[in-house]
């Protein structure tokens, strides 16, 4: 096992109060295992993604372990937690466009990061050129500006230098949102890559386009208001999943050959609960059509089938 | 309704406008009431170029725009406002389409305050309660609200709503629900629907496949400014012709096949072949050569500076039009 996640909670410090956008998460992630994280916006899925990362000033650790190949991450100590980042964990972020400063050439930004690291340039270099070509770019863009670059260039690009030193962990944060679909392809495909050829050992992809996981990720988290609701292999949860919510929301998206006036698809009422103050018991149970009265009682995250995760009473 | 002919629109570059970029290459379309017309390409195709310019938000560089049969691009002043009046465009983010600092009743307001003045008070919310309801929006939840309140879904109902307080005849849409959650998107996009069958005409601007051929009438496909094929979402879907589509067809996710798993497609008719039809399955489409679709190629450098009348869409059936190969 190569991730091990044990009860992770991350609260946002507010004025008002904490905000518990992540509030209580346990998974593990197999190596050689992309997992893809999915859920509405606010659901915690960015916020479990980076904090595995870092904590910024605005975000609050309260509690949990994240073990990564057996030693535990010092999730509560950022400094402690910058001797892991980029050579351990590693991230693509969500908007590659502004990941890269636009005064500086791409190679200078390389050798510079690589220097901050106290990392030879020369030692890695060659291997990132030849990592380049694997996605596709020719090493031309080591002498081009950002600005020079395509979208899905960009995120290429950024994804090769976060995987230079073969990260354990990799966390792709809405990498494919931004892109067209055609682009959206050679990114998606760019990660999978790298699992096969071993850059990368585990991988975290997170997007709210349930249909683009389907392509790349092994197994799928689905993440409501702060908490996950199923884990299941990927297959699992298209075909067969337990959690009301995930068949509500698999069943509200339009796929190439559904039409308006033959199949009318219908999207699920209401709004998640608010993350200040959160609701006891089940947080989808105000959207819930099979709601009852016992999910006033929060439901435990258990398995209900063999590598099969759901959290609800009627799973 | 709404027709576009040969329109085309070329931006300047460079010092002094030295250099121009050809947006919009010859674009001839047209859109029927209730019927839903979507508007598909990837980034840098001009699709949201062609709303703006049916908004009279840009001009037009050579060809005509005309709604019910009025050039919409002379039109000045009251003429101008009347356009409006049965014109009107919803676009992609709806948190920056509000003011943050007054209430979403400003936004309201001031469709008011610029075209139904003479509307009582009571006349304005009975006005008011009949469209929030078109949109299946409760009134009391959203009024008096600042747009950080509502949800993303709630805020574009809010501004189709606004949009149909006026004699509403044509709505441009303009990915309007890219930037909404999973859960409430079908229901933007359903709402769209009800209106189509209440006889407005939308044109419907999106890059996601899915969603057009979901809500859509008839399709068009743009590459690079250019018409590369159109006709009934049907046929575009179902029989797609042009090398370009098919690119962008096989790499759309689908939820129950896998990109690699995709059947191999069908060997499309020659576009411009004299005996159009479906070739027998398995006879490998010898004549045409693949076109990938833009964002796979590194360096695209295609000439976009002159408008040059096109080669004329060829039509293969009955309201399918797809663009000679060679020219996409």
């Amino acid at each position: 096992m190569s991730v091990q996640v044990k009860d992770l909670k991350v609260y946002y410090r507010t004025l008002r109060g904490d905000v518990r956008a992540l509030d209580g998460a346990s998974f593990t992630i197999a190596d050689g295992e992309i997992m893809g994280l999915a859920g509405e916006s606010g659901c915690g899925k960015s916020t479990l993604g980076r904090s595995l990362i870092a904590i910024d000033g605005r975000m609050r650790y309260v509690g949990g372990s994240v073990s990564l190949d057996g030693a535990a991450l010092p999730l509560d100590d950022q400094a402690a937690m910058a001797r892991h980042r980029f050579t351990a964990v590693s991230l693509v972020p969500q908007y590659a466009m502004s990941a890269m400063n636009p005064t500086r050439k791409i190679g200078k930004l390389v050798t510079d990061l690589l220097r901050s690291r106290g990392i030879a340039p020369d030692t890695v270099l060659g291997e990132f050129r030849r990592r380049l070509e694997l996605v596709g770019l020719s090493t031309d863009v080591l002498a081009r500006y950002p600005i020079e670059l395509s979208g899905g260039m960009k995120q290429r690009v950024v994804m090769v230098i976060s995987t230079l030193l073969d990260p354990s962990l990799l966390v792709a944060d809405e990498i494919t949102s931004a892109l067209d679909v055609s682009t959206q392809k050679a990114v998606a495909e760019a990660v999978v890559e790298f699992r096969d050829r071993g850059f990368v050992a585990s991988t975290i992809v997170i997007t709210h386009d349930l249909s683009i996981l389907v392509q790349m990720a092994d197994s799928i988290m689905i993440m409501y208001a702060g908490k996950p609701v199923e884990r299941a292999s990927t297959d699992a949860v298209v075909s067969s999943s337990r959690h009301p919510y995930t068949r509500l929301l698999l069943s509200s998206l339009p796929e190439v050959g559904v039409r308006y006036e033959e199949h009318r698809l219908s999207g699920i009422a209401g709004r998640p609960p608010s993350l200040l103050n959160p609701p006891p018991g089940c947080r989808f149970r105000d959207r819930c059509p099979l709601a009852f009265a016992k999910c006033a009682e929060e439901p435990p995250f258990v398995e209900v089938a063999p590598g099969h995760s759901a959290a609800c009473w009627k799973a | 309704m709404l027709r576009l002919d040969h329109v085309s629109k070329s931006f300047g570059l460079g010092a002094f406008g030295s250099r121009s970029f050809l947006a919009v290459d010859d674009v001839s379309l047209r859109v029927a009431p209730g019927e839903v017309v979507s508007l598909i390409g990837e980034s840098g195709s001009g699709k949201s170029t062609i709303g703006k310019m049916i908004l009279r938000l840009l001009p037009v560089s050579s060809g005509s725009i005309t709604f019910q049969g009025e050039d919409v691009s002379t039109h000045t002043g009251k003429a101008l406002k009347a356009y409006y009046r049965r014109v009107q465009g919803v676009f992609q983010d709806p948190f920056s389409s509000y003011n943050p600092i007054f209430t979403v009743d400003h936004a309201l307001d001031l469709v008011r305050r610029e075209y139904l003045g003479d509307l009582s008070g009571q006349e304005w919310r009975r006005r008011l309660t009949s469209v929030l309801e078109t949109v299946s929006i409760n009134a009391g939840e959203v009024l008096g609200k600042y747009p950080h309140q509502l949800s993303g879904g709630q805020l574009q109902r809010l501004l189709i709503a606004r949009a149909l307080m006026l004699d509403l005849r044509f709505l441009v849409a303009d990915e309007i629900i890219s930037m909404l959650d999973a859960s409430t998107r079908i229901d933007v996009l359903n709402l769209l629907g009800d209106l189509k069958t209440r006889g407005l005409g939308i044109l419907f601007i999106t890059h996601d496949l899915s969603l057009g051929n979901y809500i859509s009438d008839r399709t068009v496909i743009l590459r690079h400014g250019a018409v590369v094929e159109m006709g009934a979402t049907g046929l575009v879907f179902g029989n797609p012709c042009h090398p370009y589509t098919r690119a962008l067809l096989s790499a759309v996710p689908q939820l129950h096949a896998r990109w690699g798993a995709a059947p191999e497609q069908q060997a499309p008719p020659v576009p411009g072949g004299s005996a159009p039809g479906r070739q027998a399955p398995g006879t490998p489409g010898a004549t045409t050569t693949a076109v990938p679709p833009a964002g796979l190629v590194a360096t695209v450098e295609r000439s976009r500076t002159a408008p040059g009348r096109r080669a004329a869409l060829v039509e293969i059936e009955d309201d399918h039009f797809v663009a000679p190969t060679g020219n996409g």
